[in-house]
């Protein structure tokens, strides 16, 4: 059974392999949109996706976080991506499955899924 | 919505941009009255009387600020078609509160759904905020609350991946035991 004891445990487990893990100006950021839009089309499951890929694939440098509605509530859920030094990258209509690909190919491999994106759709 | 759990997310979010730094969730259910009882209170910045009547109307709302519209109407809808109903309370400065009462023995009653999974979500994005989480079942309950939690983590920050999975495992362990095994 989980207690609040176990915490401690994760604690010192942690510390050891938790290097200076700040949130930089050059991290990698992906952005989910968590607005009433984006929570009915199923942004909740595509969030917690991002964030056990990262963890997952222990990728330091990223950092999952939320915003409210960017305005095409159609085509949630939407993520952004931003990666330092390149322009925005807008997804479109994200699952779980799509958020696992963006992962691997856009965020290790930098190569953007442009399938996914809304350049592709938004005509 | 597809889920009661996911209203709790949207209508958290409303406490979130409302500056709260202390937002409590409780679940509670009644399985002789046969009710579920949702509340989100925060210490936010509060509303006056007049946006109080607003929020409640999706199109009014919507265009007068950005940070209400259609959640809180939804969520009015989804107690009411189960013959509940949804009531706000708010002080302009003080904060607010948001109650729905559910008839869980309704054909339009929502299912609650994943509500460790909004949790982790609001903790894991939020972690400058505390949330205090009761889950009651007939009188019983359990309390999840993020500053016990940081006071044991100290600098180990509640967004690190092991401390989200032990939230969501500790939240489904514990609803489990208070509903005696039932899976629901």
């Amino acid at each position: 059974m989980k207690s609040l004891a176990e915490l401690q445990a994760i604690k010192e487990r942690t510390l050891k392999s938790m290097t200076s893990r700040s949130d930089s100006e050059d991290n990698t950021r992906i952005v989910v949109g968590m607005a009433t839009c984006g929570i009915a089309a199923g942004a909740r499951p595509v969030l917690n996706a991002f964030t056990e890929e990262i963890a997952r694939r222990n990728l330091k440098g990223v950092t999952v976080s939320q915003t409210g509605c960017i305005g095409m509530c159609q085509y949630e859920p939407i993520v952004e991506v931003f990666v330092p030094g390149k322009e925005k990258v807008t997804y479109v209509q994200v699952s779980p499955e799509k958020a696992a690909k963006i992962v691997a190919d856009h965020i290790v491999n930098g190569n953007v899924v442009a399938e996914y994106t809304v350049g592709s759709i938004a005509k | 919505m597809r889920e009661l759990s996911l209203n709790i997310l949207d209508i958290a979010q409303n406490s979130i941009s409302a500056g709260a730094s202390l937002i409590e969730i409780e679940v509670s259910e009644d399985t002789v009255k046969k009710t579920l009882l949702i509340g989100i209170y925060d210490d936010g910045c509060g509303m006056t009387q007049e946006q109080v009547t607003n929020v409640l109307d999706p199109f009014y709302t919507t265009r007068t600020t950005r940070k209400v519209g259609m959640g809180v109407p939804l969520f009015k809808l989804a107690a009411e078609q189960t013959g509940g109903g949804l009531k706000i309370e708010s002080e302009k400065g003080k904060g607010t509160r948001v109650q729905a009462l559910f008839k869980t023995d309704s054909i339009d009653f929502t299912p609650l759904g994943d509500v460790a999974s909004t949790l982790v979500v609001l903790i894991t994005m939020n972690t400058d905020r505390d949330f205090i989480y009761t889950r009651s079942r007939n009188g019983e309950s359990f309390v999840l609350s993020t500053a016990e939690m940081k006071a044991i983590l100290g600098e180990v920050p509640l967004n690190e991946p092991e401390v989200a999975q032990w939230m969501k495992d500790y939240i489904n362990e514990q609803t489990n035991i208070l509903l005696g095994g039932v899976n629901k």
